[in-house]
Order: structure tokens, then C-alpha cells, then sequence
């Protein structure tokens, strides 16, 4: 099979004005993925799949994943004027990567049995309901897995036939799966005057965990 | 009357029921039902757990099916991204709690991808013979619970059964649990083979060819069963691999592809063993289909344990504390008995994986349960579902 950087070049031909960044991947598995932008996510699906050198027509694995917010901090060496003597002085420069959900897709060839080619598809912050484009059109085997990315990150996928949530039952509010998700209190129905589930619950006030 | 009167008399009809006039004007084909919804489960003992799918029925036929999800759900994927790798481990033999030790392997496999983990010779070795004992149980099994659907109370289950038992056996005494085996680690496995295994274990294996012979003989050609499952529940392949279904119900419609011939993960490629295919896609080649990937597997076994060299079964690199894989992530995949089975995870360096995803294959295979099932009957709808192999430790999670 073509490498990941084949498939990107050949994509941003296809598609001159999508958006395309490479993944790398420092694992031993060595699987880059490829993020794909929300404009373009369903032709570019359809084109994988029906390509004649790729024929993508096995979606296998589609998951959500929660990016927290990430702050890095880099120490670079900057010259600074200090008491009138120039001196090089080490500055740490903090900087915030926003964060977000994330729905990955693993493909693979049934008929050329290879693989995987790996995307990703970012919605624009973590709020519940983020979009982002459904690829259930193209690959039916995405309907339940994205159902249940919905039901357990909270990401709304566009065009899905369906969207309801899976494991959790209607009416559920949270998104379990998220990493900000604050257990409940007690699980029993109503609340039991216990002095820990009190505590834990005055906390739980106290502090607003979710936003 | 006299006794010679009733004797001559003659015998009232079964179907001697009042029949009430009709409206003026009508006819039997302008009578329109009324659609029944049914919810079939949480409860229903064919939907072999806590299942429940809601039936639309015309009549006897179904018009629309919507499979409801989430009775077991316990967040597996949660629980395991709040816990070390190696915790998690036997927390998978629960997702399929019939076949534990390909759960085992297709964890163990992906931690493997993500660290670069070499198992043994031997315990590669190990992990075929027990993936494919565990096919054996796993569709032994399910061939008992179809028939059970189909209404053959009792025998063939128990039949299959008497046989899983004997498998279970060998895995207790190698792992010391019937059913929840835990048995695979990162880079090999848990403890050598006991002695005398080997030897139990080609006795078990060479049995096996006559309970299959035994078993075809009296059910396979049964007309009751042909009738019942012939043509029922068609899956066409293009449906089948657009809708990622995986395991012996792809291959019952035609598409050759097996997870063992495609990735050749651990040893595959050097067993030499065919994957059968059905042609029509319905419940008796899905049936079918089982009966002969058994017989496969049991080659496979032959094989295998005629080969099976002698050596450390785990990599001495392997550490069990302070395990911790670097960034990155990997997605392992394996051919358990009900598909493919994978384990996408996301390392960030700490002890606790970041992402811990089960691509569950009996949740996927439902996908297209409802285009099985419209027009089917209801008591169709029963083998269709049994036909697809699900077990609901794995599809809610």
C-alpha cells in the first residue's frame, strides 16, 4: 500500500482546497493518521473508498477521543538588557493548545487487504454538541460506533441517519466517556443521607468540576 | 345416542371455530391490520442476555426492528483508562465471557504493537492452541443455542455442551479457570503448560472430528432445520462489507476474508488451513459455516501441537511494574470467533492508558439486523439474531 505521505499528495491534488495535516505517531505500531477537515471529511471518505489503488471499503474501528486542553512550556535562551549589561537569559514561554473531541476512523481494504489508513476528524472545542461530519453515508458499518461516540463524548455528527444515544438510556444528560465527567454522588435513585455521599456531594458544589 | 351412533358419527373438525360475518362489502384482502409494536426482551430467553429489539409486525411479519442497547453497559472503556494496563487484563475476559482467551490476545496483541513486545516461539505457540480451543467452545456453543432457537429443545445443546466441557477442562488446568481465564501478558504468558497437557489435549482434539461427524449426521440435514433456515436472513456481500460485519457471517456470504490469511498476526502463516465460504448468506450457511471452521480449527490444532517447541513463554524484557509504554498509539486487531476483535489505544507515557477502545464485533454485526429481518416472521427474527453470534458482555460494555 501507498504511504501516508502518497495518499496526502495525491489528496491535495484531488482536493486543492482541503485542509490535510499528518499525525505522526511515535508508538512501535508506527500508524500515522491523517486529520481531514469538516468541509471536505465526506468526499474524501468517498474517494478513499472508491479509489481503484486504495479501495478502502472496510471501516473498521471508529472511536472518540477527549483532548484536554494542553499547556507546554518551552525554555528558549533570549538576550535581555539587564542593570544595562546585555545578558542571555533563559525565558520559559508558556503556551495552551485548546482542546478538543476527536472522532478517529480505521480503514482498511477487504478486497486488497491492506491497511490501515487512519483519520481524523476534529471538532473546533470541547463543548457538548461539537459537529462534525458523519461518514455513516459512506461506510454503514460507522452507524452504531458513531451513536455511541455521540452518546459517551457528546460529539453531534452531521448527516447521521439516526443520532440517538446507544449505551446510555434516553433522557441521560452526561457523556460518561469524557475525561472531565464527575461521577454522580450516589448511584441509588434518590439521594441516602450518608455522611460520605453528603460530603462528597457538598464538594461536588462547592468546586463546579463541569463547566 | 347408543354407542354404535357416536362411533359412526363423524369427528368434529379441528378448526371448527364460529366464524363471524363479515361487513357487507368487504373482502379479505381489504381487511388491513392494525401494526403491532413489540418489544422483544430485555427478557426474552432467545435474546441470549439483556437484549431488547423493537419489533414493528404485520401480522406475523416484520416491518421494522430496532435493536435497544445498553442493559450491561458498565463502561469497560472507563474503568480501563483508570487503571494500569495490566488491570484491565482480566477485565477482558468478561467482554466475550465464552471465548476469554482471544479477548486476552487481541489485548495483549495491541499493548504489543504499542511497545514492540517480541513473544517466544513457544508461547506464540501457545496462544494459537488456545485461540483456537476457544473457536471450538465459542462455535460448539452457538450451533447448540441456534438449534435451541429453532425449537430442538434440549439434546443438541447439551450435546455441544458435554464437548465445550472437555475444552474447559484443559483450560482450568492451564489457567485455573473454566471461563475467565486471564491468562495471555504482555510478551507472552502467564504460566507453562502443566504437565501432561499436551497429551490431554491431542486427545480432546482428536475426539473432536467425531462429535463434528456425529453432530452433522443427526442435525445438518435435518429437514426441520433446512426448512427453518434455508433462505431466511439473507446478508449479500456487498451489504455485509459495507457495513463492517466480520467473522464466520461475512464468510457465510461470500467474502473471503479472515483476519488469520489477511494480518497473519503471531504464527498464522504457518498453518496451512482453508477458509470456508457460503453462497447464499442465509441462517443455514452462516450454521454451516461453523461446522466447517471447526473442523479448520481442528487442523490447525494437529498442527500445532505436534509443533510446539520448548522455551521461555515470555519476553524477559516484559515488565510487569512500572510499565509504562511511551506516546503514541496502536490498533491491534485478531480473528476471534465472532470477528474481529481490536483494542485501539492512546499511550501519553503514564502508567494508565489514555485511550482504551474495544472494537467489539457482536455489536458491529447487529448493524444489519433489521435488513435481515424485514419480512421475515418473528420466529425467524429468533434464529436470525441467534445466527449472528452475539454475546452481550461485548456489545454493551
Amino acid at each position: 500500500m501507498e504511504t501516508l505521505e502518497q495518499i496526502q499528495a495525491r489528496l491535495t491534488a484531488e482536493f486543492p482546497a482541503a485542509r490535510l495535516e499528518r499525525v505522526a505517531n511515535e508508538s512501535a505500531a508506527g500508524q500515522p493518521s491523517l486529520v481531514v477537515d469538516h468541509a471536505h471529511g465526506q468526499a474524501i471518505a468517498r474517494w478513499l473508498r472508491d479509489d481503484p489503488a486504495l479501495r478502502l471499503d472496510y471501516c473498521s474501528n471508529v472511536t472518540g477521543v477527549d483532548w484536554l486542553p494542553l499547556e507546554t512550556s518551552t525554555k528558549t535562551r533570549v538576550k535581555k538588557v539587564v542593570d544595562g549589561v546585555e545578558k542571555e537569559v533563559e525565558e520559559t514561554v508558556k503556551s495552551v493548545r485548546p482542546g478538543y473531541l476527536e472522532a478517529v476512523y480505521h480503514l482498511y481494504s477487504m478486497s486488497l487487504r491492506h491497511g490501515p489508513v487512519i483519520l481524523r476528524l476534529r471538532t473546533a472545542d470541547r463543548a457538548v454538541g461539537a459537529p462534525v461530519p458523519s461518514l455513516t453515508p459512506v461506510w454503514r458499518g460507522a452507524e452504531f460506533q458513531e451513536r455511541e461516540i455521540y452518546d459517551l463524548f457528546g460529539i453531534v455528527f452531521e448527516g447521521h441517519p439516526d443520532l440517538r444515544r446507544l449505551l446510555m438510556w434516553e433522557g441521560y444528560q452526561d457523556h460518561p466517556m469524557r475525561k472531565d465527567y464527575a461521577e454522580p454522588d450516589d448511584y441509588e435513585y434518590e439521594p441516602t443521607p450518608h455522611d460520605e455521599v453528603l460530603e462528597k456531594a457538598g464538594k461536588h458544589a462547592a468546586a463546579e468540576v463541569r463547566p | 345416542m347408543s354407542e354404535s351412533e357416536l362411533l359412526s358419527a363423524p369427528a368434529p373438525t379441528a378448526m371448527n371455530y364460529e366464524i363471524r360475518p363479515k361487513p357487507a362489502g368487504t373482502s379479505d384482502a381489504e381487511v388491513g391490520g392494525e401494526l403491532l409494536e413489540v418489544a422483544m426482551g430485555p427478557h426474552h430467553p432467545s435474546t441470549h442476555g439483556v437484549f431488547r429489539m423493537d419489533v414493528v409486525l404485520d401480522g406475523e411479519q416484520v416491518v421494522k426492528l430496532k435493536p435497544v442497547f445498553g442493559y450491561l453497559h458498565r463502561n469497560h472503556e472507563k474503568i480501563a483508562e483508570n487503571t494500569t494496563y495490566l488491570a484491565s487484563m482480566p477485565y477482558t475476559d468478561r467482554l466475550d465471557y465464552l471465548c476469554s482467551m482471544t479477548n486476552n490476545w487481541a489485548y495483549a496483541l495491541s499493548v504489543e504493537r504499542l511497545t514492540g513486545l517480541i513473544p517466544p516461539e513457544r508461547a506464540e505457540y501457545i496462544r494459537v492452541i488456545t485461540a483456537e480451543l476457544t473457536r471450538l467452545v465459542n462455535h460448539t456453543c452457538l450451533i447448540g443455542f441456534l438449534l435451541q432457537d429453532m425449537g430442538a429443545l434440549g439434546t443438541p445443546l447439551m450435546y455441544a455442551f458435554r464437548q465445550r466441557e472437555l475444552i474447559l477442562d484443559l483450560f482450568e488446568s492451564l489457567s485455573g479457570s473454566r471461563m475467565m481465564c486471564n491468562y495471555m501478558r504482555f510478551g507472552g504468558c502467564r504460566a507453562d503448560l502443566p504437565a501432561g497437557w499436551l497429551e490431554q489435549a491431542a486427545q480432546v482434539v482428536g475426539g473432536y472430528g467425531q462429535f463434528l461427524d456425529e453432530f452433522q449426521a443427526l442435525i445438518s440435514e435435518n429437514e426441520i432445520l433446512v426448512a427453518r433456515s434455508q433462505g431466511v436472513g439473507v446478508l449479500p456481500a456487498e451489504l455485509a462489507i459495507n457495513s463492517s460485519i466480520t467473522g464466520p457471517m461475512l464468510r457465510a456470504s461470500g467474502v473471503n476474508f479472515d483476519l488469520r490469511k489477511a494480518d497473519r498476526y503471531g504464527i498464522y502463516d504457518r498453518f496451512p488451513f482453508r477458509v470456508p465460504l457460503g453462497d447464499h448468506g442465509d441462517v443455514y450457511d452462516r450454521y454451516m459455516i461453523r461446522l466447517l471452521e471447526m473442523r479448520e480449527s481442528v487442523k490447525i490444532l494437529e498442527q500445532a501441537l505436534r509443533e510446539i517447541p520448548a522455551g521461555p513463554i515470555i519476553d524477559p524484557k516484559a515488565k510487569i511494574r512500572g510499565f509504562r509504554p511511551k506516546a503514541g498509539e496502536a490498533y491491534g486487531r485478531i480473528e476471534c470467533p465472532k470477528g474481529e476483535l481490536g483494542f485501539y489505544l492512546i499511550s501519553d507515557g503514564s502508567p494508565n492508558p489514555y485511550r482504551y477502545r474495544v472494537r467489539p464485533p457482536s455489536l458491529i454485526n447487529l448493524t444489519v439486523l433489521e435488513d435481515m429481518c424485514l419480512g421475515q416472521t418473528v420466529a425467524d427474527a429468533v434464529i436470525i439474531l441467534g445466527s449472528v453470534d452475539i454475546v452481550l458482555g461485548e456489545v454493551d460494555r
